[in-house]
């Protein structure tokens, strides 16, 4: 294994949510405790239901927000010191809507060119030719730099967003659910575009999604997260062949199958939704777990890693 | 799009644009001097009544003063304090709310505790203190004014900076290392200015408003200049039988905060139409 590109250590992030004028805030606890290493040109793919964290991870990976402990590094180097024009050049993100990350007053051209702008030492010329070429292979029509977002489609904003985010050629980008709000028409217009950029600009990305479908189809490894932890974490291939962890084999069950005589399946969960402001003790998976033993309510597993990856259940470790 | 459809705002503007005009040009359009008074002509009726002089379409005020240019000036009075006052009061209060929008927290509780405190004061009450205290004239008006109306701008420029600060393309601009007054004028600002635009015609109504109140009650412009306002509260004596003096400047009051509502309406109505995203 090569040295990782991007290493994240033992994040955490708190956050005090107060629920009423006179009670006490209560700490939320969005991300805790996640460690992974993605080599240089991997696809890290990270799933999980809403609220699992996933988002909290790519805004702190992004910068957006302070860790409440923990280390983000990138070729061995701490960004936590850096400047933020240092940190556009290596990280740059794709958000989920494209409706809402393109700013509805300023052109395409000026959206893709923001980026360039910031770091300035750029002449507007050079900028300039940068922002036709960065429109040119995201496959937009060099007519489309003088429109307004609100006269694309959808798909051409995701390309919008895209340009934007390789027009400083960075070396990560993390992607929040770059194709869920998307017709599925689009998506894998948008998946193949990402993949063949990935590819020519040597880039590693940081792929976060509900979708299991989407995320075996780019990462190469997947990182499963429940209430703030990686719960499993292994190669594609592995994770969705032979899970391990009963939160990971309920998440491959649930996805939809289109035959309509199956109806929705039974993913053996229950309906108890997972709280963040309020974490089992033990194994925070154990209220939901079908297979859980009288240990998971009292003890906390801890990650073990072996030659397939890497998982958190006490019935793993004690079956290998 | 919703073109001629949108009745409203096309009368509004007329109206506003018409007011603003006459403002502008009252010198050229008077047809008297307005301020020249002539006592053997006193409360001539206008056109439409008995006794009219065809060289006094609006008929003579108490003072023999031509109606119809004092009018004409009163349209240059509202307008000018109408636009001062909104361009003062959204200086103060847009900046006020976007700064407390943007950066929350403990600037944000400042911002709040101001907008809260100017909300306990009674507006009529406080511009009667100073005008008395001060002495009357047109700066002073608009000065009061513009420091008293900003609340509404500083509200909805703060809630809707709120709004914005949280898209996507916020926390994009922030990724691409932009500044933070790039983020502020050129991401947020752009942003939020139509819900503002709407603001600024209430509050130039409302100020129009105000200042006929304050001339009324003898606290706003000083004659002899010619208020709406003023010319109301100088007929009011003569109110039962020269009805028309209190009516004239009424009615031009009337339709001209008509007019601003209408256009407002019909910019929120054509603002919300054209944003689709």
């Amino acid at each position: 294994m090569t040295a990782p590109l991007i290493e994240v250590r033992n994040l955490t992030r708190h956050f005090r949510v107060r629920a009423g004028m006179f009670s006490d805030a209560r700490p939320v606890i969005a991300v805790d405790g996640v460690s992974f290493a993605v080599p240089a040109g991997d696809v890290l793919g990270v799933v999980g239901e809403s609220g699992c964290g996933k988002s909290t991870l790519a805004r702190i990976i992004l910068g957006l927000l302070e860790p409440t402990s923990g280390d983000v590094l990138i070729d061995g180097k701490s960004l936590a010191g850096l400047d933020r024009r240092e940190r556009a050049r290596l990280i740059q993100p794709v958000f989920q809507d494209p409706y809402s990350s393109l700013n509805p007053r300023r052109r395409v051209r000026d959206v893709v060119g923001m980026p360039l702008m910031a770091q300035d030492g750029m002449s507007a010329a050079a900028a300039r030719k940068r922002v036709d070429e960065m429109l040119a292979r995201v496959g937009l029509d060099p007519v489309m730099a003088e429109r307004l977002p609100a006269e694309l489609s959808g798909g051409q904003r995701q390309r919008v967003a895209i340009a934007r985010a390789l027009v400083l050629h960075p070396r990560i980008v993390v992607c929040d659910e770059p194709t869920s709000a998307l017709d599925v028409s689009v998506q894998a217009q948008i998946l193949n575009l990402l993949s063949e950029l990935r590819r020519s600009f040597g880039l590693t990305y940081l792929f976060i999604s509900h979708n299991l479908a989407v995320v075996e189809h780019v990462a190469s490894e997947v990182a499963v997260m429940y209430l703030g932890r990686i719960v499993e974490q292994s190669a594609t291939q592995t994770l969705f062949h032979a899970p391990r962890h009963p939160y990971t084999k309920a998440l491959l069950a649930s996805v939809l199958t289109p035959e309509p005589g199956l109806g929705i399946p039974e993913t053996g969960l229950g309906d108890a939704m997972p709280d963040p402001a309020n974490i089992p003790p033990g194994c925070r998976f154990h209220p939901r777990c079908p297979v859980a033993i009288d240990r998971c309510s009292r003890e906390a597993p801890t990650p073990m890693h072996d030659r397939r990856g890497l998982v958190e259940c006490h019935l793993e470790g004690a079956a290998s | 799009m919703t073109g001629w459809r949108n009745w409203g705002l096309w009368l509004g503007a007329l109206i506003v644009g018409t007011t603003l005009l006459v403002g502008m040009f009252a010198p050229l359009l008077a047809p008297h001097d307005a301020f020249a008074f002539n006592l053997s002509n006193r409360l001539v009726p206008p056109f439409w009544m008995e006794g009219s002089k065809p060289e006094h379409f609006l008929g003579t005020d108490q003072l023999g003063r031509d109606y119809l240019s004092r009018l004409i000036y009163g349209a240059r009075i509202s307008m000018l304090i109408g636009v001062t006052t909104v361009i003062t009061s959204a200086i103060i209060g847009v900046t006020l709310g976007v700064i407390g929008g943007f950066f929350g927290g403990r600037i944000d509780d400042v911002v709040l505790f101001a907008i809260t405190a100017r909300l306990s004061i009674p507006l009529i009450l406080v511009a009667l203190a100073v005008v008395s205290l001060v002495g009357s004239s047109l700066t002073v008006v608009v000065m009061t004014l513009g420091l008293l109306l900003w609340e509404r701008f500083a509200v909805v420029a703060r809630v809707t900076t709120m709004q914005v600060r949280t898209l996507d393309y916020v926390a994009a601009a922030w990724s691409a290392g932009c500044s933070r007054s790039h983020i502020l004028f050129r991401e947020v600002l752009p942003n939020i200015l139509s819900p503002l635009a709407v603001v600024a015609t209430l509050e130039m109504a409302l100020a129009i408003l105000l200042e006929a109140a304050l001339s009324f009650l003898g606290l706003g412009v000083p004659p002899p200049l010619p208020s709406w306002g003023l010319m109301i509260a100088e007929g009011k004596e003569y109110m039962f039988f020269s009805p028309w003096v209190i009516m004239v400047p009424g009615l031009s009051l009337f339709v001209l905060v008509f007019g601003i509502n209408l256009l407002g309406d019909g910019l929120r109505d054509l603002l919300r139409t054209g944003r689709t995203a």
